[in-house]
Parts: C-alpha cells; sequence; structure tokens
C-alpha cells in the first residue's frame, strides 16, 4: 500500500512570533511559526488578520527572532529549528517568497540537549546572533555586510564554557545563573563578562533598551517575581500581583512578552499563566533604575506570542484556541492594581503578595479574531445534516475556550445584504460607468419579461434614467469602449454613448438574440438558428458589424476573454455547440470567424468562460512566466471542463474535468485579490482563484445561485452580487486559501470524546478538566466576586443559563469565562460533563449532566445489550480523584450506564458500576461491552443493578486505550506510557511484550479472550483507527503515522484454524502473541496526532485517511490506486527533495523518518510546492520525468480533487 | 603502543565525553545513566511544541508552566553539575 500524504488544513496553533517591518516601508509584519509552517500575516486597513505568504519548512521552528542592519529599511528573520543549522530568512516581495539568505550548520539534527537552537537572541543593533541550546552550548554569530550591502556572517564563535551548563536564556542548574556575554568585534571573541546567581524560578529575560533610550540590563521573570538585573546594578525587585482567588501554593508564571518601543517611552507587557496582562515600567535615572512597577493592563486568553505593532495592535497568540488581534485604547496610565519594588514587603513567610481582581476590558479592544483549532481534541466525519459533502465534526479547545466547530470544505462567505426583488430575477450585471472608474455605478437585473436598473450610491435605489431599456429582459449589460454602456436584448444592441444618445442595433427579420459575448471593445452576438455577428467598436466608438459566421446549429454558449494589455482586441471567441462540441474561432482580421480548433466534450456544453492562469510565482507582472489561458466549459452534466488555449494556434490541449455538482455549472468571472477569477454556479457555488501559485477550485459555503456578477463599490471592494430564489444577494469571500470555514459551538470544559447517536442524530460529547472548580463553587465564587465589584444584579443566572448561553454572554458580561478562564483549583480537583447536543435542532444542548465528587469521564460508547430492552444505551468510563503526579493513581473507576430519553434529547442514569481501574476504552462487542481497564481487557454484560463480569484478559502491558471491534476480531491499542526510572527499570525491561496493537478474538463457546498477534514495536500510541480486517493505522506522541497488517497467510491460517490460533497462543512463546503483525506504511507528521478516521470528503470519491493534530491542523493520507501515479510521485518526492531543499535547513527525507524509517508514504505537502519554483526548475524537473510543468500540475490538482 | 600514549587517548576520550554532553563513558553508574535518558527526553519534549501541548492538555496546565517544569526536573535530578 502506498500513501500520499496532504495536509488539509494547516496547523492553526502559534509556537511563536516575532513583528519587524520585513517587507520594507512603513508596514509591519508579524511572522509567525506554526510548527512546522511559517507564515507571514499583516493587519489590513479594516484590522482584519490577513497571511500574506504562508510556507511549509519540513523541521519544527523553535525560536524566531528579527534583526535590522544599521541603516537598513528591512528587517531579516533568523530561525532556530531543529535542523542544526542557523538560518537567516529574507522576505522577498516581488517574488512573494521567503529567500534563504544564509544556511550554516553548527551540529546534528533533532532536537538534542545540546544542539543549538532552542533559545536565540539578537543584538539590538543588528551586530550578533546568539543561539543557544538547552544546555550548555551557545553559539555567536557576527552579523555584517559586504561592499555590496548584502548581508554577510560570519563563522561561529563558540561561548560556551566546557563543563558549564548554563545557557544564554534561563541558566538551568542546581542554582540558576544569569550570564552576560560580550561580543569583542575587533578581537572577534565572546567573553563571560558577568555572571551571577538568580531566582530559581526564572524561566524567562526580557531586555531593556539600553544607550539613549534607557538603563539597558534585562528583566528577569521569575516564579512571582520580576526582577531588574544590570551589570554592576543592585537588584530591583517586584512581586507579579496575583488573583485574589488563587490558591496559595500555586506561583505565577510569566508565558509571554512584549516590549514597545517609542521615542520618549518603552514599556513592556508580561503576561501570567493565568492571563493576566500587566504593564511593567521602569524608573530610572540615566543608567541607575530606581523603581519597577507591575500593573494590571487587562486580561486575555493565555498566549504564545505577544507582538506589540507600531500601528497601536497587538497581536495576541492564544496557545490554545482562537487567535486575536486587539488595539490599545489606553496604555494604563489610569489608576489600578500596581506592585512596585519601592512598595516591596519581605516577611518571615517571604516577600507581601499583591492581590487583584481581574476586570473588564479597559485598555485593549479586540478587533479581530483569527480561528485555530489548536488543539484537535477528537474528530469524526458524517453526513449528518445530509448536505452533499460529510461534515468534519471536530473537538478542539481547552477549558472554558473549548468548542465543538464543524467544518465544511469551502470557503466561508460573508453575506452584505439581502433584498428582495418584485420578481424572479433571471440575470445579474453590474456596470461601471467610465473604464477609469473605481467602482460600479450600476446593478442590472433582468426578468422574464422587464429589466430593473439599480443605481449604487450611499443606497441601491432603482433609477430610470440610465437608458436601459426597461420592458424587455436583457441577455447582457457591459461596458462598451472607454465610457459608453451596452445593453443587448432579444430584438437587438442597445448602444448608450455618454452623452446619452442612444444607437439601436436590431436583429434582421424574426430572429432574435439568443447568446452573447463581449469585452470592451468586441461582440460577438449568437442568432437563433446559428449564426454569428461579430461587432468592434471603431475608432470614433461606434459599433460596428464585422463579420457573420453561419455554425451548423444552434450555439449553446459564447465567451471572449477580455481585452489584452496594449492590444486592439482578443484573438479567440470560444463557441460551444448542442452538438457537444466546443470550437475556438479566431477574430483577427486576417482569418476572421476561422474555426482554429475543434474539442468534443461528453454533454452539452452550458457556459464558457475563458480565464487566465498565472500557475507560477513570478515578477507581479508575469513577465518572465507566461501565464496560459484556459478554456472553462460547464456541461450539462454537472462537469467543470478545462482545457489550456495555446496563445497562438489557438489548439486545444491538456484536458481536465471534474465534477462539480448536480446542476450545469453557470461560470461567471469575479476579481478576487485584483485578479480575474472564476466563479462557477452548480448545485452549489465555486470559487476558481490563484492562490500562493496554485489554481484552486474550493466550493463557496452557501446556498444554490442563478446567476452571479463581481460587485464592487465603497463598502464592499470585491464582492459578488448574485440572485437566487427572488431575492438580490450581495456577499464578500473570506479567508481564501482556507479549505474549510467552521461553524463553532461553545463546550463547557476540554472536550476528550463524543460519539454520534446512530438514529437520533444527536452528538454525545463527555468533557473534563482537572484543577477546576464545579460549575455551582464557580457561580458562587462569581456572585461573591461580583457583589464585591458592586454589580450583584449580573451575577443571578443559573448554571445552564451561565455555561450555554457564553456567547450573548461575552459582550455584556464583564468576566466571561473564555476571556479569563476558569479559576484555578488543587490539581486533584476534577470536574466533568456529559452533553447531549442535538445536531438536529439548530446544535442545542439538549442534556447536560455535571459529575460531582471529582469524578472525570474520558471515556464513552453507544452499546446494544443482548435483550434489547433499552434499546441503545451509553455506556461512560469514568475515574475519581485521578491523579499523574507525583505518582499515577485513582481513587476509584465506574461505569456508568445510561439511557435515552425524550427521543435522544435526554439521559437517565440506569447503574454505575465501579471497578479496578480507570476504563480508557470501551466498545460494544456482540450484544456486549468490552472495556479496557488498565492492563485488563473485560467483557461486560448489562445485569439489572450493574454490569456483570463475563470474560477477562489480562496479558496487556500497560494501560489500554482504544478498542476497535470488527466480525468476531478485536483490536485493542495499549498506551504505552511506562517511567524509566533507575528504580524500576529492571522490572521493566522484564514485562512481557511491550507492543502497541494486539489483535484479539473471542471465543464464546469458551468463553475467552485471547491475544493471537501483536505489534513487534513500543509505541505511545494517541489515536488509533481500524482500516480494515487486517489493518490498523495508528499515531504515537512523537507525531508518527504508521500502519500495521497482519500477513495474508498468518490471517488466513487463523480464520481456518478451528481454534482460531488459540493453541499457539496457550504455548505462550516470543514473550507475547505468536503472530506478528507487520508495519506497512509509516510517516513523520510532526504534530502529535489525536485522532484518525477513514472518511470520504467528496462525493462519490474514495477513502482516505482523516488525521487531527494537536497543533490544530487536519491531513489526509489517500492510497494510491496505480502503480504509474505512484512512480511518478514518488520520482516527483525525489526531484523536489534535490532541487527543492526545505526552507528551515532540515533534510526533508531525515525529518519524514525522524523516529522510524518513512516507509511507503509520498509527500503531498513537499509535491505541491512544485509550482512555487522557478520556471526553469519547473521544465527541469519535469524533463527528467518526461513529461510537461503542466501535466505535473494536473497531476498535482488531480490527486488533491480525489482527497477534497 | 607506549604507556604515555595510552594515557593520552584515555584523556583524549575524556575530553570527548565532556564535550559531548550525555554520550555517557565506562564508569557511567546507574543512576547517571537514567538521568541521562531523562535529560535526553525532556530536552525532546522542550524542543518539540506540539508534544508539551499534548501534555499541558493532560495536565490542565499552561504550556511555558509544563516547559518550565521539564526544565526544572531534568536539572534538578543532577547532582554533579558545576556551573
Amino acid at each position: 500500500m502506498y500513501l500520499y500524504s496532504l495536509t488539509l488544513q494547516q496547523a492553526t496553533g502559534v509556537v511563536c512570533a516575532t513583528n519587524g517591518n520585513f517587507i520594507g516601508g512603513k508596514s509591519q509584519e508579524i511572522v509567525v511559526a506554526r510548527g512546522k509552517v511559517l507564515d507571514l500575516i499583516r493587519p489590513d486597513e479594516n484590522g482584519k488578520i490577513q497571511t500574506v505568504h504562508s510556507v511549509e519548512v519540513f523541521g519544527a521552528i523553535r525560536s524566531l527572532a528579527q534583526f535590522r542592519l544599521t541603516g537598513s529599511q528591512k528587517d531579516y528573520i533568523v530561525v532556530g529549528s531543529d535542523s542544526g543549522r542557523i538560518v537567516i530568512l529574507e522576505y522577498n516581495k516581488e517574488k512573494n517568497v521567503f529567500d534563504k539568505i544564509h544556511q550554516e550548520t553548527f551540529g546534528k539534527s533533532g532536537c538534542r540537549r545540546i544542539v543549538p537552537g532552542q533559545y536565540l537572541a539578537v543584538d539590538p543593533k543588528g551586530r550578533a546572533v546568539m543561539i543557544a541550546a538547552c544546555e550548555k552550548q551557545k553559539l555567536v554569530y557576527v552579523l555584517n555586510r559586504d561592499t555590496a550591502a548584502r548581508l554577510t556572517i560570519s563563522s561561529p564563535l563558540e561561548a560556551h564554557k566546557s563543563h558549564t551548563d548554563s545557557t544564554g536564556q534561563a541558566a538551568n542548574d542546581a542554582q540558576k545563573h544569569l550570564t552576560f556575554y560580550e561580543l569583542d568585534l575587533g578581537l572577534n571573541h565572546v567573553s563571560r563578562k558577568w555572571s551571577e546567581a538568580i531566582d530559581n524560578g526564572a524561566n524567562m529575560l526580557v531586555t531593556v533598551p539600553g544607550g539613549a533610550d534607557g538603563p539597558s540590563g534585562v528583566l528577569v521573570c521569575a516564579e512571582n517575581f520580576v526582577i531588574y538585573k544590570n551589570q554592576g546594578h543592585p537588584d530591583v525587585r517586584a512581586v507579579i500581583p496575583r488573583r485574589a482567588d488563587l490558591p496559595a501554593e500555586r506561583g505565577v508564571l510569566i508565558v509571554s512578552a512584549a516590549t514597545h518601543k517609542q521615542k520618549s517611552m518603552f514599556f513592556f507587557l508580561l503576561q501570567t499563566e493565568y492571563g493576566d496582562v500587566f504593564k511593567v515600567t521602569l524608573e530610572h535615572d540615566n543608567d541607575h533604575v530606581t523603581e519597577l512597577k507591575v500593573k494590571y493592563f487587562d486580561t486575555m486568553p493565555v498566549t504564545a506570542a505577544m507582538c506589540v505593532l507600531k500601528t497601536g495592535f497587538l497581536f495576541a497568540a492564544s496557545e490554545f484556541g482562537n487567535h486575536a488581534l486587539y488595539q490599545f485604547k489606553a496604555i494604563g496610565d489610569d489608576v489600578d492594581v500596581e506592585s512596585s519594588s519601592a512598595t516591596l514587603m519581605e516577611t518571615d513567610e517571604g516577600f507581601q503578595p499583591v492581590f487583584f481582581q481581574p476586570r473588564g476590558l479597559k485598555n485593549l479592544v479586540r478587533i479581530d479574531q483569527v480561528e485555530s483549532l489548536m488543539p484537535v481534541m477528537d474528530m469524526k466525519v458524517f453526513n449528518l445534516f445530509e448536505e452533499e459533502t460529510p461534515q468534519i465534526f471536530t473537538l478542539c479547545g481547552r477549558g472554558p475556550r473549548s468548542s465543538l466547530r464543524i467544518l465544511r470544505p469551502g470557503l466561508a462567505i460573508s453575506e452584505m445584504a439581502q433584498s428582495p426583488l418584485p420578481g424572479v430575477p433571471s440575470a445579474v450585471w453590474t456596470v461601471k460607468k467610465n473604464v477609469n472608474d473605481e467602482f460600479d455605478a450600476y446593478i442590472v437585473v433582468s426578468f422574464a419579461n422587464a429589466t430593473l436598473v439599480l443605481s449604487i450610491g450611499e443606497n441601491v435605489e432603482e433609477v430610470s434614467d440610465s437608458g436601459f431599456l426597461d420592458t424587455t429582459p436583457s441577455l447582457a449589460v457591459s461596458l462598451l469602449g472607454d465610457d459608453s454602456l451596452m445593453q443587448v436584448h432579444p430584438n437587438g444592441i442597445r448602444h448608450i454613448r455618454e452623452d446619452g444618445r442612444i444607437n439601436e442595433w436590431r436583429t434582421p427579420g424574426k430572429r432574435t438574440i439568443v447568446k452573447v459575448a463581449s469585452n470592451r471593445l468586441q461582440v460577438v452576438i449568437a442568432l437563433s438558428g446559428g449564426e454569428l455577428i461579430y461587432f468592434e467598436i471603431d475608432m470614433t466608438g461606434q459599433l460596428m458589424e464585422v463579420e457573420k459566421h453561419e455554425m451548423s446549429g444552434d450555439v449553446a454558449c459564447l465567451d471572449i476573454a477580455p481585452v489584452p494589455e496594449g492590444r486592439q482586441r482578443s484573438r479567440f471567441l470560444a463557441v460551444g455547440s448542442y452538438d457537444n462540441t466546443i470550437r475556438i474561432l479566431s477574430l483577427d482580421p486576417d482569418d476572421c470567424m476561422q474555426i482554429l480548433s475543434v474539442q468534443s466534450v461528453s454533454s452539452p456544453p452550458e457556459s464558457l468562460l475563458l480565464l487566465e492562469v498565472q500557475a507560477s510565482v513570478g515578477g507581479e507582472d508575469g513577465a518572465d512566466h507566461p501565464a496560459s489561458v484556459f478554456l472553462n466549459a460547464g456541461l450539462q452534466n454537472g462537469v467543470l471542463f478545462r482545457t489550456v488555449v495555446d496563445m497562438v494556434t489557438g489548439q486545444l490541449s491538456d484536458t481536465r474535468s471534474r465534477f462539480l455538482g448536480l446542476r450545469a455549472p453557470k461560470l461567471f468571472s469575479a476579481i478576487v485579490r485584483g485578479r480575474r477569477a472564476m466563479l462557477c454556479l452548480s448545485s452549489r457555488p465555486w470559487l476558481g482563484y490563484i492562490h500562493q501559485g496554485h489554481f484552486l477550485l474550493t466550493p463557496l459555503s452557501y446556498e444554490t445561485l442563478e446567476y452571479a456578477a463581481s460587485f464592487s463599490s465603497d463598502q464592499c471592494a470585491e464582492g459578488v452580487v448574485a440572485v437566487a430564489g427572488d431575492a438580490l444577494r450581495v456577499f464578500t469571500i473570506e479567508r481564501l486559501g482556507e479549505s474549510f470555514n467552521e461553524t463553532a459551538i461553545p463546550l463547557r470544559y476540554t472536550p476528550r470524546k463524543f460519539v454520534l447517536h446512530p438514529k437520533k442524530k444527536s452528538l454525545v460529547i463527555i468533557e473534563s478538566d482537572q484543577g477546576a472548580f464545579t460549575a455551582e463553587e464557580r457561580e458562587a465564587a462569581r456572585k461573591e466576586c461580583l457583589e464585591a465589584a458592586g454589580m450583584g444584579e449580573n451575577g443571578n443566572g443559573n448554571v445552564g443559563q451561565m455555561e450555554n448561553g457564553a456567547d450573548e454572554e461575552e459582550r455584556d458580561d464583564p468576566l466571561s469565562d473564555e476571556q479569563y478562564g476558569y479559576p484555578k483549583a488543587e490539581s486533584e480537583k476534577w470536574v466533568s460533563c456529559i452533553r447531549v447536543l442535538d445536531a438536529r435542532a439548530a446544535n442545542t444542548t439538549t442534556c447536560l449532566l455535571e459529575l460531582q465528587d471529582n469524578e472525570a469521564a474520558f471515556s464513552l460508547c453507544t452499546v446494544n445489550f443482548h435483550d434489547k430492552e433499552y434499546g441503545t444505551l451509553l455506556a461512560v468510563g469514568t475515574a475519581k480523584g485521578l491523579q499523574f503526579w507525583p505518582k499515577r493513581g485513582f481513587t476509584a473507576g465506574y461505569i456508568h450506564i445510561y439511557r435515552f430519553v425524550e427521543d435522544g434529547k435526554s439521559l437517565e442514569l440506569l447503574h454505575k458500576t465501579q471497578v479496578d481501574g480507570v476504563p480508557l476504552a470501551l466498545c460494544q462487542f456482540q450484544g456486549r461491552l468490552l472495556a479496557g481497564i488498565g492492563q485488563v481487557l473485560r467483557l461486560y454484560d448489562l445485569g439489572k443493578r450493574r454490569l456483570l463480569r463475563k470474560c477477562e484478559n489480562k496479558l496487556f502491558p500497560n494501560t489500554i486505550v482504544s478498542i476497535q471491534t470488527y466480525r468476531d476480531r478485536i483490536y485493542v491499542g495499549d498506551m504505552q506510557e511506562f517511567y524509566v526510572d533507575a528504580k524500576r527499570l529492571a522490572e521493566a525491561s522484564k514485562r512481557p511484550g511491550n507492543k502497541s496493537f494486539h489483535y484479539c478474538k473471542y471465543r464464546r463457546d469458551e468463553n475467552q479472550l485471547y491475544i493471537f498477534a501483536d505489534d513487534s514495536v513500543p509505541r505511545w500510541l494517541t489515536a488509533s483507527h481500524h482500516i480494515d480486517f487486517d489493518t490498523m493505522a495508528g499515531a504515537d506522541k512523537f507525531g508518527n503515522v504508521y500502519f500495521v497488517r497482519l500477513p495474508q497467510d498468518v490471517s488466513d491460517e487463523i480464520e481456518e484454524d478451528p481454534t482460531g490460533g488459540k493453541i499457539k497462543w496457550e504455548q505462550g512463546k516470543l514473550n507475547g502473541a505468536p503472530n506478528k503483525v507487520e508495519e506497512i506504511v509509516q510517516f513523520h507528521v510532526g504534530d502529535v496526532v489525536t485522532c484518525l478516521q477513514k472518511a470520504s470528503l467528496i462525493p462519490g470519491g474514495g477513502d482516505c485517511i482523516i488525521y487531527g493534530t494537536v497543533m490544530g491542523s487536519l491531513g489526509a493520507l489517500l492510497a494510491f490506486t496505480s502503480r504509474e501515479d505512484v512512480d511518478f510521485f514518488s520520482h516527483l518526492e525525489m526531484h523536489m527533495r534535490q532541487e527543492h531543499p526545505p526552507l528551515c535547513g532540515r533534510d526533508h527525507m531525515a525529518y519524514r523518518s525522524a523516529y522510524f524509517p518513512v516507509k511507503d508514504v509520498i509527500d503531498g505537502d513537499l509535491c505541491e510546492q512544485f509550482p512555487t519554483l522557478p520556471m526553469d526548475l519547473q521544465r527541469k524537473i519535469a524533463d527528467e520525468l518526461d513529461r510537461t510543468p503542466g501535466e505535473i500540475l494536473k497531476k498535482l490538482e488531480d490527486i488533491r480533487n480525489k482527497i477534497i | 603502543m607506549q604507556a604515555s600514549d595510552r594515557f593520552n587517548i584515555n584523556s583524549q576520550l575524556e575530553h570527548l565525553q565532556a564535550k559531548h554532553v550525555g554520550t555517557g563513558h565506562a564508569d557511567l553508574n546507574r543512576f547517571e545513566w537514567a538521568v541521562n535518558i531523562q535529560r535526553d527526553s525532556y530536552a525532546s519534549y522542550v524542543g518539540h511544541y506540539p508534544i508539551l501541548a499534548y501534555f499541558a492538555i493532560a495536565e490542565n496546565e499552561s504550556i511555558v508552566r509544563e516547559r518550565y517544569n521539564f526544565m526544572q526536573v531534568c536539572n534538578s535530578c543532577n547532582p554533579n553539575h558545576d556551573g
């Protein structure tokens, strides 16, 4: 089996971020690392975050820093990754790529103890960069420029002393030290200038501006304290204020920091692990710091990185959940809770803490949100809403910010207006008055027997002085020449000149016009009977008939491309006929109306569109990469047919087709990011556009539309106006480049798992959180706190209201949990709930059971027991008082059995059975319940008062985390989490078989569960899925996905053996099961995969494996169906590896084989970088593969279309 | 081969082992060996952000707190490391 791996949705979480002027000029941008993806983003004029560029680097990015050479206008990016190399990048605006300026190897690859890459520090003047490891190693590179003003980098200077262990960032030792290093540029030598012991809780350093701007030195952020330190300067220490409700034993740790520097002042924003942001200021007298003040600023969700932009924005990259862009309203000059070094009080128990109460946002206001799925906890794909394509249900987020997100393949749209019309319209156009106008002047709507003209201004209103004929339907309306308008109606062409003169061309005899195609200078009409008449605008602006041509039959559709820049006319006319052909006709004066080529298609074409596609990234003008013109045809059988038109000969080649929907696609041109794009209206609308060098055809999440036109006004620069039913709609398309749009439903705690009630179509979700208070306790505390703040009237909402109405409350509630997080409780406290969500009724929660007494739910399944008395029941596995640290333990484990009542909308507890471990896996099996409880796999039957044990097998290595069944086989996955410490090592090595997957069988006659095959590799399993009778897919903690398969002969033998391989099992040899499964697929995803499922995302498509990861990405693995494709893609991958090594210096093959050698998986993400290569490289690779670059692009497109 | 050479090789070896932290040596005791492995593991967790996030979800702590704990544990279990 060979698989093609493709990321469907890039990771949405953020590892680190840095801001600067990367494009050059005045604007500020942010570079964001999302694990293996590097993004350049910026807020646009409307304060919306836009992605400028995104690139997968095939390596783990661990740190980012930005620097600028003196006198330069532009910032460079230094990347610390797992490649064992330092990489300096520059953003290239012309090509929209990151250029690798320098790449210097310094050590081994991988995230190792002493290989630098974890920490980066840059000289404020951009003279040097230090890159350090967790332990010991620190290297300094001197940055300079050569005579041609290019950046140069020196060979590395070692800053580490042998036998030392302090890092440049935070010295981690029995006693932590802070060390200052000095680089002597003259001697080219790094010296340890000064070193001093610091607080052992130190975890972060923030540079304090020096020289003319400030006192220099650093802020050491430690647990509970912020300390200012500098050489030869006494420590200045202030406590970090604590939330009043924080348990006393918990410290306060700073998680992220941002510095804002202006000419006259500077301050720091530090965020604590509870989400509170503090403004830190230094009172200083030249180089002497007199006071350090830490003032409460605002509270927002915990971030992984914060960036303060010069334009007054704060970008907050959340560690889990959606990211946000805030605008500063104030900079915290008002009076607020403040701790200061001057008022620091030391008592017998340590320093006196300062307390505060979080409040609503005062200094910041949120203006944009960027959706993030991080972390995806569980995922299922099914077509619950009975739409054309299945939906992906994901459980995302953590704690109060968790949500159920329903993802649908397609782009999100935002509707700007919807207005009813006095009838059912058949078509709509927009038209400008003058070619130089920025915005459209009229919207023209055609009905069966009339035409309505709306003028666009402050309001959209009907006008009658436009010159358009309103008593007839229209066939086309457009701008003609520079400033005249044209209306084509069945009986003629009405040409409205700028001065109001109207020229009317009438059809000869009783013939009517059936189809029209036009651009600014050319018009072609098709009369009934199949006659084509071609007009051109002459020098005086008159519409002149040029040529006639008789077609063999009626014309189905026509199209002309827009006039190319600097040309007189567009050269080609495309004509579709009912005899299933499309012809290209010439419009050149020499061979006017000659047929240049004919293409036959599978069904009569309904609509045509000539679209220029610039597949490669080139210069802005595209001069070095000639774009190719595609002829797009929507056929009556619902297929979109695309073929390349040769610009010189008009020959058609390289055809592609794709099924879009049940209706014949109608094609319209629209403007997306200033370029022409294609709207296809089938049973759902699609958009074909260019995104980062790829032509993407994605569905829009919108209802069926009849007719559409691009729309541009001052409220909406790039919109679409469309008609559907009797309404006119105006909408814009958002978040281009994303493959999914999402609907989020808020949840209460970290979601763990969910199941679907098969018949009632409701979802049952279990949520649990460690170290949090129950809803009642929270409510009580909240009331108290609101009363204290004098807002008691707001706190009377009951529990259910508080949780379910989280969305409404967000606006008026000063203390929404989503923004502030739950108050922290002791780590042995657990809260948990079971939720039933009715998908049919707008996803409302119909039942919410909060578990009591530190019980937390970890597993669930639906089960139909033999006796069918209750029908489908719900089994939930819970643990009471679960503890991970210092030793794993629990008070009790239970299996709850619930009955669905009220038509599956609610749950009723039948009984609760105590078990001797934590049931982490439950599964129905032959009318009974299988439970994985620690090392035991047990079969239960339903009793009146409790579950009854029927059979068990205790021979599993550690903790069973997944059970799947198929026919009489049971597939068990084991967590394999054992702790290697010296004392238990000997014991651990004696334990039989540390394997991840076990294949079991149940013999009913002997009532015995036995393992007949298992895996040979220990794995820390995080997700598993049953693929077929012999095959399982699994994912481990280190980010690998693998498939195991029982060899065919072994499988047959077991099936034929009357004892089912039991005899062999009883012999108990081979340290485990008698048979071993084989690993057939191996792939390093580079992200912890938390869920796997076999599903098909397109109607009628084959199955692929969909996975979701902790960083919030979704990917797919598609099995190849032909050997030829495998050969092609593995060769393409090989050439891509050679010609286009990953950006951050990690070797691609080494990355994909980080833990186990990659086996039989072709990396589609690398292959899809092919269009971003320079044209000559593309040609070179294509030659090696005996194909043209176009064919390779087509192959890539085809395989993507098989997945999504 | 002379005695002084052998001594030399030994000292070279020692130097190498000191240079490449975590490689171990002939006189390594069981505790040191286990500590080395732990430090390797924790350094790897700290370097791989998704794994940190995975632990953070399990323990309901912030990612930075997890990283801090790992760095702290990783270093406190090493008694004979000088500054």
